[in-house]
């Protein structure tokens, strides 16, 4: 168990001081295309940022968010009646040691747990792989900007994709400036309130410029991409051409009376990383090239 | 126009600076967020240390002790709106000259920069490693039993910025005419929806 615990303590770490292989690409061709004075000005302060976080090892934005897990596990990996325990102590110790910002309050004392571990936080969401040895672990650190747009709805079906892009574009046009832009927009689409806002975080944790396999989640996508940068929200909100990394739309079956619509959005800081770790405790970080925990 | 501002900010140095304007600190910043400004203002606390004619961070950092001494490891400015139902009276209640950001705030700070001569300005989210930098040294902390994050962290900066002014003393608000233009730009996309989606969806 500590070989575990220390692993995806290291894994925490990565995730809270580097930006994912995708993110950062996306970054640097957003800010070849911006053009206004203020959006080249933040830009050049982010790429400032990034590079002092990793070269000092800290955490590249104060807000290091909630832990949120997406997990992917096999039935045969040997170590899967540890894992949730592991999660725990690893959260712990990466708070203390990285260290992350104390961000867990219970609300109904009011009180800062001091180590990011709190009821039901870390977040986990358990996906069981049958007959697999393996687990994978996407890890996204939810900071309070950047959650406070998160907004989720239930319309009639009648309002059609029409009332989804208005739901959309109100959430965006109301919360956007504060979730620290350009981000990514996650679309939730499914039958009730709870699944749509899940899926629209689910949406967060795809790669950016990846494409929803359903052509017309694709098109929506794409409609969705061209309307949030007519806002010209821009970087920080100052106005600009760049407003979004991207925008992905997730769904499930819905029910015949409901159309429910999340919305998510990861800030510029999109600290989402993968762990893939076998039944011997190698692993791999596809979204982290040569990089070594 | 680019400044550099000495706290204790007096002599009205603000009365010259414009919306748009870069900033840049030298001298004592304060962090103050939403506990804070509850505390003094709901909770009736009397605030542990004298603002006045000092400007406050909105921020909550990460902080490390080594020994008996703080040293502030990331530190970049949370969202102001969250503030904004309490701001105005927090400005006449301290005497503050200068709040710092992220994003915008509403109509009611922005009269109380143009009363109380104060202005808002932003500090780009996020690039809070750039920030610590600028940190010189942690001169103190109050209302610890707050939470890191909501403390009152007493800090010595030098040369912190870009700081972009939002609201200036007159009560120009650069963020209430983004939103307009934001919400417009809205509403003319929002027109012509059902055409262009029976060809596209
Ligand atoms: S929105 Fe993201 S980048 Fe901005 S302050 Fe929050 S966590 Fe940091």
């Amino acid at each position: 168990m500590d070989a575990l615990v220390r692993l995806l303590s290291n894994f925490i770490r990565t995730v809270a001081i580097r930006l994912p292989d995708d993110v950062l690409s996306a970054l640097k061709e957003l800010s070849s295309k911006e053009s206004s004075y203020w959006g080249k000005a933040v830009y050049s302060l982010m790429f400032d940022n990034i590079n002092l976080a990793l070269e000092k090892g800290v955490p590249v934005c104060q807000d290091t968010g909630v832990l949120m897990f997406f997990i992917d596990v096999g039935t045969n990996f040997p170590y899967v009646n540890k894992l949730y325990d592991a999660l725990k102590v690893a959260t712990i110790k990466a708070t203390e040691e990285v260290p992350l910002r104390p961000n867990v309050v219970e609300p109904f004392d009011e009180k800062n747990t001091g180590n990011n571990v709190g009821t039901r936080l870390p977040w986990i969401e358990w996906n069981i792989v049958p007959e697999a040895d393996y687990v994978e672990i996407t890890l996204y650190l939810a900071g309070g900007g950047t959650s406070l747009t998160g907004n989720a709805k239930v319309l009639p079906p009648a309002s059609g994709f029409k009332g989804v892009i208005e739901f959309v574009l109100d959430v965006v046009s109301s919360y956007g400036l504060n979730a620290c832009p350009p981000f990514l927009l996650g679309v939730g689409i499914g039958a009730t309130v709870e699944t749509a806002a899940l899926l629209s975080k689910r949406a967060l944790l795809r790669p950016i410029g990846s494409i929803n396999p359903n052509p017309k989640a694709a098109s929506l996508e794409r409609i969705l991409y061209e309307k949030v940068c007519g806002l010209e929200i821009g970087p920080q909100g100052l106005g600009g051409s760049t407003t979004v990394l991207g925008v992905n739309v997730e769904y499930s079956a819905r029910h015949p009376a409901t159309l429910a619509v999340g919305v998510s959005t990861g800030c510029w800081a999109h600290r989402r990383g993968v762990i893939k770790i076998k039944s011997d405790l190698t692993y791999e970080l596809p979204l982290y090239k040569g990089v070594v925990l | 126009m680019n400044l550099v501002v000495n706290t204790p900010i007096k002599d009205n140095v603000l009365e010259e600076v414009k919306v748009g304007d870069i900033v840049y600190l030298n001298g004592v910043l304060v962090t103050a967020r939403d506990a804070a400004h509850e505390r003094l203002l709901k909770h009736g606390f009397k605030l542990p240390i004298t603002l006045k004619f000092l400007p406050i961070f909105h921020a909550g950092p990460i902080v490390k002790k080594t020994n008996d001494s703080w040293s502030i490891v990331s530190i970049g400015p949370t969202t102001s709106m969250r503030m904004e139902s309490l701001e105005y009276d927090f400005i006449e209640r301290t005497g503050i000259k200068m709040i710092i950001g992220k994003g915008g705030m509403g109509s009611r700070t922005a009269e109380a920069c143009k009363k109380f001569k104060a202005v808002h300005a932003i500090f780009p989210g996020g690039c809070a490693v750039v920030a610590a930098e600028r940190v010189k040294r942690v001169l103190g902390v109050e209302w610890l039993d707050l939470g890191v994050p909501e403390a009152l962290w007493i800090l010595e900066v030098e040369n912190f910025g870009p700081l972009i002014v939002s609201i200036d003393t007159n009560g120009n608000n650069m963020f209430d005419e983004r939103i307009k233009s934001i919400n417009s730009k809205k509403f003319d996309m929002l027109k012509n929806l059902d055409r262009e989606l029976s060809s596209k969806l």
